[in-house]
């Protein structure tokens, strides 16, 4: 049966992995995470399909600014190499340098939703709201969706900083922030397709 | 112990409220299964009343229209599903050797989002608006705010994402739980065959629902929020949903018949006394529907008017599907075949399985000829088809599966005599209702119309039909007063009560104790039990020695987090923010308390340990 605690005080090599509930949660995750790949497909399928449908709004090669978009991409891939430096960290067992790691990451993270609120506020005033067309409900719906999993990334990787703090670093926790990890890459990931599908295609095709 | 905390044991309503314990989840799943699955027959019983004879006015159409659209949705979300689910609950964890599923909280919430989102669907018969009536597949434009005016199609769309966030955890959970806690020597290829399907079950629900999570909310943008998705006159694309749907619903067919292939296959080799011929063929073949399943969504759609090449290649890989699915039927015949057969009850329902699923499988190849399809489309042919394989095989394998494990649940054996009763009348009438309207179909009579004018040489096909589903209703009911009379009997099952069980759950007490396992079991090879006692040993060889056992702790957090749910769904459906905000915020707060109070969970030391089963 599992070890709740380590009665040692040593922190295992692996501590996501020490118990079964650690590694079964981390499982869980990747299956879920699966299923993220399912839900954004499905949305990636609809606003290619949808995109075309402009009607009277502004085409996407007047509303998107790729300096912009570049800017939140850049904060955004950085956000991954930090998320990576933390789990690093909890890996050495060094605590302070993960929780100071985590909270890099969630500010890159606020500067990326900053720039997206911004980016789309900049957008309905151009004329290019919910319900001006087919391709501006498509893409705020998979764009909004992204932008939703970052919101609740931060405010999860917030949690779990204040976790980190008054818990420390054990078996229960490294999971969470383990997981939270995997969840942070893949948001990430969609971004990239989100860039590369939306915005770049977008300017050319 | 490094943490021994005293936890709060509940007892009465609040034990049920807050278990985490699969056994009890799967009786709560079962009970409300079984609930939506009397509401869901008694509107079809009304539908088979409305056509008994030409322009009958038994109903209003807009009436029939909403019981149509409600028999199928509560029949597939919250019938179906939840009692395949209540025993995956009560029979996986058994059957791998584990003392708890992998996410004991999830499971339990997974369970009350399900209850909480059938719940919010069923109380828009109550509202002024009326049910939805759009159909169970809910196409656009009929479903869109233009041609479904009022709450009926939000009531779809936001019931169908809570019930189907259930239905999604309760997947994920499945999936790890199989991967993570077989006991040792338990490989993949000794698992059961009902293990099997639930693993392969799960894994399609995990890639099929999240489509259709995306499919409901960009309808709900469309209705509540102004949306364009399937909105022509805005550029949105009516066909768009169709994919959508077909995506996930075609998977979901195979969601419902896998673990009826499983119990199909436990049943037939227990009670023949013969291992399961060709387990490994009954492997790859399940693995291969699934992923099958995902290839044919468009034969859905062949008369939409995707053109040749389209109908062609999702005609092929449809009939392709028919080979692993023979492969399944041979062998089913093979264990049989020189097999001492005992009819119980329960086999009686697998037997009667095997050619009424031929059948509907038959059927399905006529259908899936793309040029043949154009003149079955729409008609009772298909009617007849997807009940064959739905009531035919499914509820066919649920009433099997629950007779065989029902002692294993509750403690009790459930009367033959009556259970005999009942497959009887279910079978004869399920055929009577469902055999004639293949040739209703054949001279044309269309489906989900609510009349049918005299003369059509429609008038006797339909009378037998409606004859025959009462004579299921009376199959269900002579299955709820066994319910009954089972109950007021002493809980005295014995361990192996079919005397030739062949897997781990025989193993252990009927009903199994909180911990499933005192020890866990170490597995030999398949049909471990079986494999014990023709070495001539008495019961399973433990892997561990006797000691405490770590259990989860019961929480109402579940229960809270899916209520808040529930309050959000009206108060998107109704715009009113401010139920918006308190439901988001129940349900945000008690995943935060989850996240900061640690679960550590109790322990049940060696002396405690005598059968403390479930209480049901």
């Amino acid at each position: 049966m599992s070890e709740l605690s380590h009665v040692d005080g040593q922190l295992p090599h692996e501590p996501e992995k020490a118990t079964l509930e650690g590694r079964n949660k981390v499982l869980g995750f990747w299956l879920f995470l699966g299923g993220e790949v399912v839900l954004f497909g499905t949305l990636f399928s609809v606003y290619l399909a949808l995109r075309d449908q402009i009607l009277d709004g502004p085409t996407p090669q007047e509303l998107f600014s790729l300096p912009l978009v570049a800017i939140a991409t850049l904060i955004l891939l950085t956000s991954s190499l930090t998320s990576v430096f933390a789990i690093q960290a909890m890996h050495r067992n060094n605590r302070t340098a993960l929780i100071n790691w985590l909270i890099v990451t969630v500010i890159l993270g606020f500067g990326f939703l900053g720039l997206e609120i911004y980016e789309f506020m900049h957008y309905a005033h151009m004329g290019h709201e919910f319900s001006t067309s087919a391709f501006s409900t498509s893409f705020y719906t998979l764009v909004g969706f992204h932008g939703a999993h970052v919101a609740f990334g931060v405010l999860w990787i917030s949690l779990l900083i204040a976790q980190l703090f008054k818990k420390g670093l054990t078996v229960v926790t490294a999971p969470k922030v383990y997981v939270a990890g995997l969840y942070w890459h893949f948001v990430d990931v969609v971004w990239v397709f989100i860039f590369s599908v939306v915005y770049l295609m977008g300017k050319v095709g | 112990m490094a943490h021994a905390h005293a936890v709060k044991r509940y007892s009465g309503l609040m034990d049920w409220l807050t278990t985490v314990d699969h056994k009890k989840i799967g009786i709560l799943y079962l009970i409300s299964g079984g609930f939506f699955f009397l509401i869901g027959g008694l509107e079809a019983i009304l539908i088979r009343i409305q056509l008994w004879k030409p322009m009958n006015d038994f109903v209003s159409p807009d009436t029939y229209n909403e019981l149509l659209t409600m028999h199928g949705t509560t029949m597939i979300f919250l019938a179906a599903m939840p009692i395949i689910f209540a025993l995956m609950n009560a029979i996986v964890p058994l059957q791998i050797g584990a003392r708890d599923v992998a996410f004991p909280f999830l499971n339990s919430l997974g369970f009350w989002t399900f209850f909480f989102g059938g719940v919010l669907l069923n109380i828009s018969w109550f509202t002024s608006t009326g049910a939805p009536a759009a159909g169970w597949t809910s196409y656009v434009p009929l479903a869109s705010p233009m041609y479904s005016e009022g709450q009926g199609v939000d009531f779809y769309v936001i019931g169908l994402q809570i019930s189907g966030l259930g239905t999604l955890v309760g997947g994920i959970n499945f999936l790890v739980t199989i991967i993570n806690m077989r006991a040792p020597g338990m490989s993949f290829m000794r698992m059961p065959m009902f293990t099997w399907t639930a693993f392969i079950t799960s894994a399609l629900i995990l890639f099929a629902f999240p489509a259709l999570t995306v499919g409901l909310v960009a309808l709900m943008f469309d209705r509540l929020f102004d949306g364009n998705f399937f909105d022509p006159s805005s550029g949105g694309n009516v066909v768009l949903w169709e994919h959508i749907f077909w995506i996930f619903g075609h998977p979901e067919v195979y969601i419902l018949i896998l673990p009826a292939f499983g119990i199909i296959s436990e049943i037939v080799s227990t009670f023949s006394r013969k291992r399961l011929f060709g387990y490994s063929s009954m492997v790859f073949a399940t693995v291969l529907i699934g992923f099958l399943g995902f290839m044919v969504w468009a034969h859905h759609m062949f008369t939409t008017g995707l053109g040749p090449v389209a109908n062609s290649l999702f005609s092929i890989a449809t009939m392709l599907i028919a080979v692993p699915t023979g492969i399944k039927i041979f062998n089913w015949l093979f264990t049989l075949w020189g097999g001492s057969i005992t009819f119980t009850s329960a086999n009686l329902f697998a037997i009667g399985f095997i050619p009424t699923f031929v059948m509907g499988g038959v059927t399905g190849v006529m259908l899936a000829a793309a040029p043949a399809d154009f003149q079955y489309h729409d008609s009772y042919f298909v009617v007849a088809h997807f009940h064959y394989v739905i009531v035919g095989g499914l509820v066919l394998g649920l009433f099997a599966g629950l007779h065989y494990w029902w002692p294993k649940m509750f403690g009790r054996m459930l009367n033959e005599g009556l259970a005999k009763l009942t497959f009887w009348t279910f079978y004869i009438g399920f055929h009577l209702t469902f055999f004639v309207q293949h040739f209703l179909g054949l001279i044309g009579m269309p489906r989900r119309v609510y009349t049918y004018l005299d003369g059509q040489g429609f008038n006797g096909m339909n009378l037998v039909s409606t004859v025959g589903a009462i004579l299921m209703g009376i199959g269900t009911i002579v299955f709820l007063i066994n319910v009954a009379v089972t109950a007021a009997k002493p809980k005295n099952a014995p361990a192996d009560p079919w005397v030739d069980g062949r897997t781990l759950e025989w193993s252990i007490p009927s009903p199994a104790p909180e911990y499933n396992f005192a020890q866990t079991p170490l597995v030999r090879g398949y049909d471990a039990l079986w494999k014990e006692k023709m070495d001539g040993n008495k019961g399973m060889t433990p892997a561990e020695p006797l000691g405490p056992i770590h259990m989860p702790s019961p929480s109402i957090l579940p229960f809270f987090m899916s209520l808040g749910l529930f309050i959000m769904g009206f108060g998107l459906m109704y715009h009113q923010w401010i139920f918006t905000g308190i439901g988001a915020a129940l349900t945000f707060g008690c995943m935060f308390l989850r996240s900061v109070y640690d679960d550590h969970g109790f322990h049940i030391d060696p002396d405690e340990l005598k059968d403390k089963g479930v209480k049901a």
